[in-house]
């Protein structure tokens, strides 16, 4: 029956309904609409808008700020809109409609960015660079995710592994003056989290949901005890050695994406190199096409002969040590120094950006992406004095997610026995 | 979803078991009372065992003791774990030596500030006391609300801005009304993955984890923005409260026990007369325990969803509002220490049943007081409650564990209260 309803949700996929054609075309009319009203009402003419197109504190990669006249780019952008909103409507775009819908979502995010620095300069480049860095634990996150529930278990303990991986890693990076080591560690104590939530889930099938709480509060609960009792008492416990800029010889030279992508965190090319082990491993490998029929249809999975428990244990365990990489990133990568709770949500974000990516690989580091420049944009409008607050622009990302989640865009394909203990006969 | 011919088959079968299963009648469900609290007890028991073992472990005198002898060492272990518990249980229940001596006093202040500690911890109880309610009337109905904080914090800001915004009326209808502002917002925050689920199938707890999210950017919008309080330099907090809306507290201060409490109960005797002893609370169950026979029994499961939604949202709400009306006065954006996720151990610790939940809302509070006492005691973070907090669900959620420590025979009955299906729906 799961092999059945596979086919039809993949048929929607592929297939793009005449209801949904003409409600994209709407949509995109709508944005056209909107960017003309809103953003270029009281606008004068020789208002010029700045982005500055390179990270501060860069000597390598430099590019020419962006100077624009802004009621010019404004409408620009909304005749763009009008047009892909046109062509829609009457001839459709088939498989590209997705792709055209992520256009006039950046132009609409452009003509936003013009109109709330017109007259101003904003750091475009810098912006994008922290988007990057902000996306990589929701991302890292989404690849956890993605590792167990393509094999059937649901995750949400995440947010905690991130926590305990942070803490440990630390409190080991301190102790052993050593970066590697600290992730290590990490790793481990991450690991050790979905080992348990693979005992809990899989071999005493408790509610994966359940036991992915327990194992939340747990992380909460341990993290603040052992801050309070030692890290915080003990400076040199919490002060552990950072992984510093690396930058690509050559490849960092190139402007705008040269700074944002390959001078940059260490962090940031392992979650590439992870995309693209987990891309190819999950949908062109025997070892991807086995983990995903576990998460499909587990008894024919163990009819022909895959070891489903055992699968599903691998599945948890890698899926904690992606979780236990992200948590690191706090620590190592990002902030140097661990504080109670710093992981605040992100874990559960990771999960909205598995979902919104449709438990692929690429689409989870777009949603990813996606989150971070929704959190790095929230930063910078405050700094620009926007006249929208950035508390409620901050609320976009999960919106989005609901909206996604309701099928309002089209059905994803979510694995067919995900969150199902499996019954061995 | 299609069905197989074989559902069809069972069908009889399975509503007259769903029916008669649930009867408390039925002399089968009979079991002795230590049979139903056997593995809680044991729980809380283990989680404390192990909570005293990491503060032993994690204390410098019990080294100190080690390393001087064996036997040094595990007194120090013991005077450790004495003292941290003997500090939380009389920071919690109160100091018998002092609750005797102010008996024999006769003074009724002593008397009253010798049982402080037992009714500040009544009064931590009453939030957990709505939260754990509205998460096992939830689970009661299938629906994992994991959206309670969310619920609680847009419960709060209604109450909030009714109980200030609203000046002149007289206390027996501000009150009553501010609380009902505060359930009726949670409801509504609760409403919406209702919906989503029952239209859309989908799942209700991603569902809810983005609401939370939106609900804490939207009060700290609120708090900042349209609902600061005047002269407040911009942070994020409401202004007072009218004293019109206040929850009366029945004694002086510090003493903060208040009549929320009592509405706590009343709400969980509401709650259970609404599960067990109406046809709707029938319906609820039979929903939540098999969707595929209440469908078949023409049930309309839409509505369960909703409504069942609604009412844990209401609960969730009034949590809120309780500690705004009747403690804290005035909403700050650090209201809720974790009640979300508390909401669901404090659900699953009294097996989804309303006086279940009370009780558990009941150590919930005695360890969240105590701990507080124990931490100047013998400073211990706070957070040891949180971990034993954890432990004790654990061994709950998995009985398995708890045999296997205790020998205890297995019985069958235990079934999981919840099924989840994909985070995308089953429709």
């Amino acid at each position: 029956m799961a092999v059945s309803t596979t086919t039809i949700h993949h048929q929607k996929i592929n297939e793009i309904s005449s209801i949904r054609r003409y409600a994209t075309g709407v949509i995109e009319i709508l944005v056209a609409v909107f960017i003309y009203l809103a953003f270029t009402a009281k606008m004068a003419s020789d208002t010029l808008t700045t982005f500055v197109m390179t990270p501060g504190g860069l000597d390598v990669g430099k590019m020419a700020d962006l100077i624009v006249p802004t009621r010019i780019t404004l409408i620009i952008l909304s005749v763009f809109c009008l047009i892909i909103a046109g062509i829609q409507l009457i001839k459709g775009f088939g498989k590209l409609t997705n792709l055209m819908v992520g256009l006039v979502f950046l132009a609409f995010i452009f003509g936003f960015l013009s109109w709330q620095a017109a007259g101003k300069s904003l750091n475009l480049a810098g912006m994008l660079s922290s988007s990057v860095l902000l996306a990589v634990p929701i991302t890292l996150g989404a690849f956890s995710g993605i590792l167990c529930e393509r094999a059937g278990v649901v995750n949400i303990a995440i947010e905690g592994m991130m926590l305990m991986a942070a803490m440990v890693s630390a409190l080991m990076g301190s102790i052993t003056h050593s970066i590697w080591l600290g992730l290590l560690f990490g790793i481990i104590s991450a690991l050790l989290l979905a080992l348990l939530h693979g005992v809990l889930s899989i071999k005493y099938k408790i509610n994966q949901i359940i036991s992915g709480t327990v194992i939340n509060i747990f992380s909460t609960g341990i993290t603040a005890f052992i801050s309070q009792k030692y890290l915080q008492v003990f400076q040199q416990l919490n002060n552990p050695p950072m992984f510093t800029r690396f930058e690509i010889p050559l490849l960092s030279k190139i402007p705008l994406i040269g700074p944002i992508l390959f001078n940059t965190n260490f962090f940031v090319y392992l979650m590439f190199i992870i995309l693209i082990i987990l891309q190819i491993a999950l949908f062109s490998t025997r070892w991807g096409l086995r983990m995903r029929s576990v998460g499909e249809h587990p008894k024919a999975a163990d009819t022909l002969g895959i070891n489903v428990i055992k699968t599903r244990y691998m599945a948890v365990l890698l899926g904690g040590l992606v979780a236990g990489i992200a948590g690191s990133f706090y620590i190592l990568g990002s902030v140097g120094r661990f504080d109670e709770g710093m992981t605040a949500g992100k874990g559960f974000i990771g999960l909205a950006a598995m979902i919104l990516g449709n438990y692929n690989p690429i689409g989870a580091l777009g949603a990813g992406m996606l989150f971070g420049f929704a959190d790095s944009l929230g930063s910078k409008l405050s700094l620009l004095g926007s006249v929208i607050p950035s508390t409620l622009m901050s609320t976009a990302p999960y919106l989005i997610t609901m909206i996604v989640l309701a099928g309002f865009v089209g059905k994803g394909h979510v694995p067919a026995a995900d969150g199902e203990p499996y019954n061995k006969e | 979803m299609k069905n197989n011919k074989n559902d069809k088959q069972d069908l009889g079968k399975v509503i007259l078991n769903e029916i008669t299963g649930e009867d408390p009648k039925s002399p089968k469900k009979k079991k002795s009372f230590w049979k139903k609290i056997e593995i809680p007890f044991l729980a809380i028991i283990t989680g404390l065992l192990i909570g005293g073992i990491l503060i032993g472990a994690t204390s410098q005198s019990v080294y100190a003791g080690f390393a001087v002898s064996i036997w040094s060492g595990f007194a120090a272990l013991g005077k450790e774990i004495g003292t941290a518990y003997f500090s939380l249980f009389t920071g919690s229940l109160g100091n018998p030596v002092t609750i005797i001596q102010a008996l024999q006093s006769g003074n009724a202040t002593d008397i009253r500030f010798a049982l402080n500690p037992l009714l500040e911890s009544l009064v931590k109880s009453t939030p957990y006391i709505f939260a754990g309610l509205a998460c096992a009337l939830a689970f009661r109905a299938g629906l994992f609300n994991i959206g309670v904080e969310g619920q609680l914090f847009i419960g709060a800001a209604a109450a909030t801005y009714v109980g200030y915004a609203i000046k002149g009326l007289p206390s027996y209808i501000h009150m009553p009304l501010a609380i009902l502002a505060g359930a009726a917002a949670g409801a509504l925050w609760a409403i919406v993955p209702g919906l989503l689920k029952a239209w859309t199938g989908g799942h209700e707890v991603i569902n809810c984890i983005m609401m939370n999210y939106i609900a804490y950017r939207l009060t700290t919008y609120l708090l900042t923005g349209p609902m600061t309080r005047p002269g407040g330099g911009g942070m994020p907090l409401s202004p007072m409260i009218e004293k019109s809306a206040y929850i009366p507290q029945f004694f002086q201060s510090p003493i903060r026990f208040h009549l929320g409490f009592f509405i706590a109960l009343a709400f969980a005797v509401l709650v259970w007369w609404i599960l067990f002893k109406t046809t709707w609370g029938l319906n609820l169950r039979t929903v939540g325990t098999n969707p595929r026979a209440a469908k078949y029994a023409g049930l309309n499961i839409t509505k369960t969803i909703i409504v069942g939604m609604a009412m844990s949202g209401a609960l969730a709400g009034l949590a809120g509002a309780n500690e705004i009306l009747a403690v804290n006065h005035s909403m700050a954006i650090g209201l809720s220490s974790g009640y979300g996720f508390d909401s669901i151990a404090l659900a699953l610790l009294g097996n989804s049943h309303p006086f279940g939940v009370v009780l558990a809302a009941l150590l919930f509070g005695v360890l969240k007081n105590g701990a507080t006492r124990m931490m100047v005691v013998s400073s211990i973070p706070i957070d040891i409650v949180t971990i034993i907090q954890a432990l004790i669900l654990i061994f709950i959620a998995a009985p398995a564990i708890i045999r296997a420590i205790f020998h205890l025979r297995s019985s069958k009955e235990d079934t999981a209260i919840v099924t989840l299906s994909s985070w995308g729906g089953g429709k």
